[in-house]
């Protein structure tokens, strides 16, 4: 189809430019219904069997390796003195990150009244819950003694000692908690009108029983609509501050402590800033695919394609500004450990990890600048290529922060570097894995666009819209 | 004058044989905007008991409804100081009274390093009131509801707009109600059982 006519509603605007609708080609709520719920009906395609058999068998690892480390303990990790962190919180900070696009475009985007969102951000919230389990793996089994990991609980014990409040760490375990459990309820309350689609459309009755025992009785009535909407407002005011007060969080575990390379103040927006990087580059490298395999262009249009690519050239020179900060901040501060420690560990040619250094360095502030040209940003294939840089750039990044700044700390004959141990890597493929697996079984049994959010952007949901042609309405009886 | 019921063509009775209750009359509309103005009119008639539905959430709805601000926010904000409160006792007398231990030379009890713990709680407990709120003010989960009787009402989550007067109205009368419906551009308009 050509590009079609832009509708306009309401009084003449002037010279105003127009919009680009939302959702291309004027598709009807009826088309947007049978094609997004189309995608969990009718034959399971061979492709998912396939994909989620590998991505099974991958995510086999986790539970292998967890019994094993529970079993033999951590030393079957890379990690030691002087490393003592090194992959297990370079991969939940990685992981973590990641979920933070989902909240971002479910929330901040939501409440900046960014109706682009609706089409992406149902997928992005279900990427932020699996990004969170993984995530939330490694620090639970790097205590080394994961059955006394309830100890974090303020629960009355037989020790009668108590939870320390003023440790980040501690910190950590709230803000990671209630991240995933607000993440969890802001998505499952996002998800009942279309589940309640999905049970108006089942066929089968033990079908139609879970849909609906999911959808708690939906109605889709006006009395129904303004609770829900007053709730999800709310819910998008509380998750904004929450996700940004997560990463903070986690950056604190580093910034306050007095290792030199972490005891920086920019941490906070720095790691945030880095966090929704890392996720929106997820986000396209997943979405993406399924676009073109469920053929949802009119919903995911390039323009949707567009914006991302744009937050990701912009979270990226914010997280490009903040290195350079970082390192000026290190030699202006005059603190000769300091700048030793971005000198010689990480900057220089010599440092030992320079190529990790340089590597995150090129990933995530040089590549992503590609964006800067609309011929790179409307090209999906040239996307998806370009966004595997920060994927890959801001494991580097918590790679390059962790392990720099430990493995040479201020006694030099207790310096050492790190190698991880085959363990070390086939978890962290394994959650790889875990992660693929949770998205394909979402692709398959929940409505990944979120079905209602869409049909209120089209231009017909206004109450106010008259259409311009005109048609007589069909069906219609007067 | 008869009207259709739903969902079958006869009407349903019970072991005694009386007719089953009429919960309301239901009306189909094709878009937002007959709706819209549909919801305008019922609500200057002056009927109580009536509700439309929707696909998605119609903006302006609730003021062609007159329907006021929800109270979600209201709970949200006990929510709130429920968690913030908790944090402090549960803070205060863990660190502060039953076992109190120096720790990084800071106070037992302080606001500033314990700060983001108050910060995540407050955050928990304003999201379980918001939505444990949302769900007692909609009466939810509610497995049965009598429109769902209505064959037709299955369109709801689709492409369909509905408009249903309850019985319990005290302006529901079938048959003029009926002829309203009718006029305000309403379709298929029929009776629905409890």
């Amino acid at each position: 189809m050509s590009e079609h006519a832009i509708t306009t509603f309401g009084p003449a605007k002037g010279n105003m430019l127009e919009r680009r609708p939302l959702v291309s080609n004027q598709r009807s709520m009826g088309w947007i219904t049978n094609h997004i719920a189309g995608m969990l009906e009718g034959k399971i395609p061979l492709w998912w069997w396939i994909a989620l058999v590998l991505s099974a068998g991958v995510a086999t690892l986790v539970p292998f390796q967890l019994m094993y480390l529970v079993g033999t303990g951590v030393g079957i990790w890379g990690s030691n003195q002087p490393v003592s962190w090194a992959w297990d919180i370079t991969n939940f900070v990685f992981w973590i990150g990641i979920g933070h696009a989902g909240t971002l475009i479910s929330a901040i985007l939501f409440l900046t009244r960014q109706k682009w969102r609706t089409s992406i951000n149902r997928a992005a919230e279900a990427m932020t819950i699996f990004a969170v389990i993984c995530a939330g793996i490694f620090p639970a089994f790097h205590v080394g003694r994961v059955w006394m990991a309830w100890f974090l609980a303020p629960i009355p014990n037989a020790n009668a000692i108590w939870p320390n409040f003023k440790s980040p760490l501690l910190w950590d375990v709230f803000a990671v908690s209630t991240y995933f459990t607000v993440s969890l309820i802001f998505w499952y309350i996002g998800l009942v009108p279309d589940l309640a689609t999905i049970r108006d459309r089942a066929t089968g009755k033990i079908r139609k029983w879970i849909y609906g025992f999911l959808a708690l009785g939906w109605r889709g009535g006006n009395r129904q609509w303004r609770h829900y909407e007053k709730a999800y407002l709310i819910l998008a005011g509380i998750s904004t501050p929450l996700v940004l007060s997560v990463h903070s969080i986690v950056s604190f575990d580093f910034a306050t402590s007095v290792i030199p390379g972490w005891h920086t103040t920019i941490f906070p927006p720095y790691f945030v800033a880095g966090a929704i990087f890392g996720g929106f580059a997820m986000v396209l490298t997943l979405m993406i695919p399924v676009r073109a395999i469920f053929g949802l262009e009119d919903m995911i249009t390039r323009k949707h394609i567009d914006n991302m690519a744009k937050i990701v050239v912009m979270t990226g020179s914010i997280v490009g500004y903040a290195y350079l900060m970082e390192l000026f901040i290190a030699w202006y501060s005059g603190n000769p450990n300091e700048w030793w420690a971005f000198l010689h560990n990480r900057v220089l040619p010599s440092a030992p990890y320079a190529w990790a250094y340089w590597s995150m360095m090129f990933c995530n502030v040089i590549a992503p600048q590609l964006f800067w040209f609309k011929a790179c940003r409307t090209n999906v294939l040239a996307v998806w290529v370009i966004v595997q840089f920060p994927n890959i750039g801001m494991w580097f990044e918590r790679f390059v922060i962790i392990c720099t700044s430990l493995h040479r700390d201020f006694l030099p004959s207790s310096w050492g570097m790190f190698v991880p141990s085959i363990n070390d890597i086939l978890l962290f493929t394994g959650t790889f894995g875990l992660f693929l697996f949770l998205f394909l079984l979402f692709l398959r049994f929940l409505p990944a666009i979120t079905i209602f959010e869409v049909k209120a952007v089209l231009p017909e949901a206004d109450p106010h819209y008259h259409d311009p042609e005109a048609k007589p309405q069909h069906g219609a009886a007067h | 004058m008869i009207l259709k019921r739903n969902p079958s063509t006869e009407p349903r009775t019970d072991m005694a044989g009386t007719l089953s209750k009429i919960h309301g009359i239901g009306a189909e509309f094709q878009n937002a905007q007959s709706l819209y103005e549909a919801a305008k009119k019922l609500k200057s008639a002056g009927f109580k008991r009536w509700d439309v539905y929707s696909p998605y959430p119609i903006h302006g709805m609730d003021a062609a409804m007159g329907l006021p601000n929800s109270k979600v926010s209201f709970f949200s904000l006990i929510g709130g100081i429920c968690g913030a409160t908790a944090a402090f006792f549960l803070i205060w007398y863990t660190g502060g009274v039953e076992y109190p231990m120096v720790v990084q030379g800071k106070p037992h009890f302080a606001f500033e390093p314990t700060f983001p713990v108050f910060f995540e709680l407050t955050i928990l407990l304003t999201a379980f009131f918001t939505v444990g709120s949302m769900f007692v003010l909609n009466f939810m989960p509610r497995f049965y509801h009598p429109v769902f009787n209505w064959d037709r009402f299955a369109k709801v989550t689709d492409d369909k707009f509905y408009a249903v007067i309850e019985s319990s109205d005290p302006l529901f009368d079938e048959v003029g109600n009926k002829a309203l419906l009718e006029e305000l551009g309403g379709t298929e308009v029929t009776l629905i059982e409890e």
